[in-house]
């Protein structure tokens, strides 16, 4: 099916160039700068001192590392939370699907300190957990919750939960409600229709997903230093830190760097999971 | 073959299904309630459920100017973000929307890919960037930095009102004998204009609630109101912040409304 005039609908890729241009000098260029500063050790000659300081210091690499942690839990929990949401709405009705839609939207596009700040509110001494705990009678005294690891994965799962839900209902849509009939008549159990056939087919959208959730939850200045306080420190306050309070440029520009490659590397390896998964699926 | 399975493997699985759905409605929706009860307390702590119901804190809104002239700030900001964000971000996406090249494929991801390299770095290099060139922090230097990562709302949203729209159309109008600069204005715009505004807005919300970038960009005169909240809250757990959230809790589910009659945003976003 060849189209008379295929040019006609397409439109010149000059129209790119002012964002291009803006691109260039405002993204581009400043990394470009952060790179470049990232070279320049403490004694002011260029080399990679800014980075060996970093990675032969045990205390930075187990904060490099603690925050991809916290990443792949906060994405797990979002994930095993998230997935039964987006199937839920997308096999109901047009009604409960919007409710759903709407739960969804209104947290993704609510200000990130107003959710965090609900869960200071959640999590405090006095606050809603510590309240249903003692009048149970289960503690004698205040459970410390906030400032603790368990408080700030709820805490940053339920403020990325919209970024996994979305990419998962678009991906859940698509799939052709048929394909679940045929597998039924064919003698699989729900278990083995989701396994084999729902879970595949959602791959993409599970992928996106998880992506975004994984990048916003270690990127989630505001809630991991409101939730967990002063004790927990994660590559963004480390790096604010650095910047701000200690005005060491070069080291928190090396620092950056190497959040940005390991935060790519994360995001490369689940893309990389989902092929194999996907060519797993289809053998 | 496998054996039948039986009501079990349909009770487990479904039992489950919607078990999690509703754990996870309640940890999206519950914060937002609590918040909004708790803002109309009369106590000075952020207990819940309060010991009493008041509006005093709504009143302490009204004075606080430290909150206002933040607002101000970030208001104005996210105006002039969005409006350079959606000028350059729908160009650039009907460049790039049906284009078979890969340089516009290379654009498209590089136009994306501030929503996933982490802000913070961003915010940090644009720091470093113009102090380099010499240009102090201002309006200014906000509005571009929140530019960038308002733009792919702008460009992922225009692109996939472009990608259903119908080649028909534009062809009919083109051997209709329109020029392409017409095609574009009555036909094109009015058709896409759903997907502008619905990336417009999210692009607006995504600057107003920005605080990677506005971190490292702001200073005394420009505060800006996500930071000044946080300040606040790092300083003292302060209940006029639960006043603020509930205004504009209340104002973001009224835009929410008044967006999706306009453009069907949540059709756009599933």
């Amino acid at each position: 099916m060849a189209r008379a005039q295929p040019d006609v609908t397409a439109y010149d890729l000059r129209l790119a160039s002012p964002l291009a241009l803006f691109f260039a000098a405002f993204f581009a260029a400043p990394l470009a700068a952060l790179l470049a500063l990232s070279l320049r050790g403490a004694d002011g000659r260029y080399g990679l001192s800014q980075y060996a300081a970093f990675l032969g210091d045990r205390f930075s690499l187990g904060v490099l590392g603690g925050t991809l942690w916290l990443g792949l839990k906060v994405t797990a929990v979002c994930l095993g939370l998230g997935y039964p949401l987006a199937l839920v709405a997308t096999r109901a009705g047009s009604l409960v699907r919007g409710l759903v839609i709407l739960a969804v939207l209104t947290p993704l596009l609510t200000s990130v300190v107003i959710r965090t700040f609900a869960w200071i509110v959640i999590l405090g001494r006095q606050g809603v957990v510590n309240g249903v705990l003692s009048s149970l009678g289960l503690t004698d005294g205040p459970v410390r919750l906030l400032y603790a690891e368990g408080g700030l994965v709820a805490a940053l799962a339920q403020v990325q939960m919209p970024l996994m839900v979305l990419p998962l209902m678009t991906a859940l849509a698509r799939i052709d409600p048929s394909l679940w009939d045929a597998s039924e008549a064919l003698g699989a159990g729900r278990w083995r229709t989701f396994l084999r056939v729902t879970l595949p087919l959602s791959l993409p959208g599970l992928i996106a997903g998880s992506v975004l959730t994984f990048a916003a939850a270690i990127s989630g200045f505001i809630t991991q230093s409101l939730i967990g306080g002063g004790q927990m420190l994660f590559m963004p306050g480390y790096i604010y830190q650095q910047a701000i309070a200690l005005q060491n440029w070069p080291f928190a520009a090396a620092m950056s760097v190497i959040f940005l490659v390991a935060v790519l590397a994360v995001i490369l390896a689940f893309n990389a999971l989902g092929r194999l998964a996907r060519g797993y699926a289809q053998t | 073959m496998s054996r039948s399975p039986g009501a079990l493997d349909r009770l487990s699985f479904e039992g489950l299904v919607l078990l999690l759905a509703l754990a996870a409605l309640v940890l999206l929706l519950a914060p937002t309630a609590i918040v909004l009860v708790v803002s109309f307390t009369d106590g000075l702590s952020l207990r819940f459920p309060p010991p009493g119901y008041s509006l005093r804190w709504y009143g302490e809104l009204m004075e606080a100017w430290q909150l206002h002239f933040a607002l101000g700030n970030s208001l104005r900001v996210a105006f002039f973000a969005t409006l350079l964000a959606v000028v350059l971000g729908v160009l650039a996406a009907l460049a790039v929307a049906r284009s078979p090249r890969l340089a516009a494929r290379l654009l498209d991801s590089l136009f994306l890919s501030p929503l996933i390299l982490p802000a913070l770095a961003f915010g940090l290099s644009s720091l470093m960037y113009f102090s380099l060139l010499g240009w102090p922090v201002s309006v200014a230097t906000l509005v571009i930095g929140h530019t960038i990562v308002c733009v792919p709302y702008v460009v992922r949203n225009t692109v996939a009102a472009l990608t259903q729209l119908q080649p028909v159309l534009l062809e009919g109008s083109a051997s209709l004998g329109a020029s392409r600069l017409y095609t574009l204005r009555r036909i094109t715009l009015p058709l896409i204009r759903p997907g502008i505004l619905s990336g417009g807005f999210l692009a607006f919300m995504a600057s107003f609630d920005n605080i990677p970038v506005s971190l490292f960009l702001r200073d005394a005169a420009t505060d800006m109101l996500p930071i000044r909240m946080w300040q606040d809250l790092e300083g003292r757990l302060d209940v006029t912040i639960a006043a603020l959230s509930g205004v504009l809790i209340v104002a973001t589910i009224a835009v929410i409304a008044l967006m999706e009659r306009l453009t069907g945003l949540s059709k756009r976003l599933v």
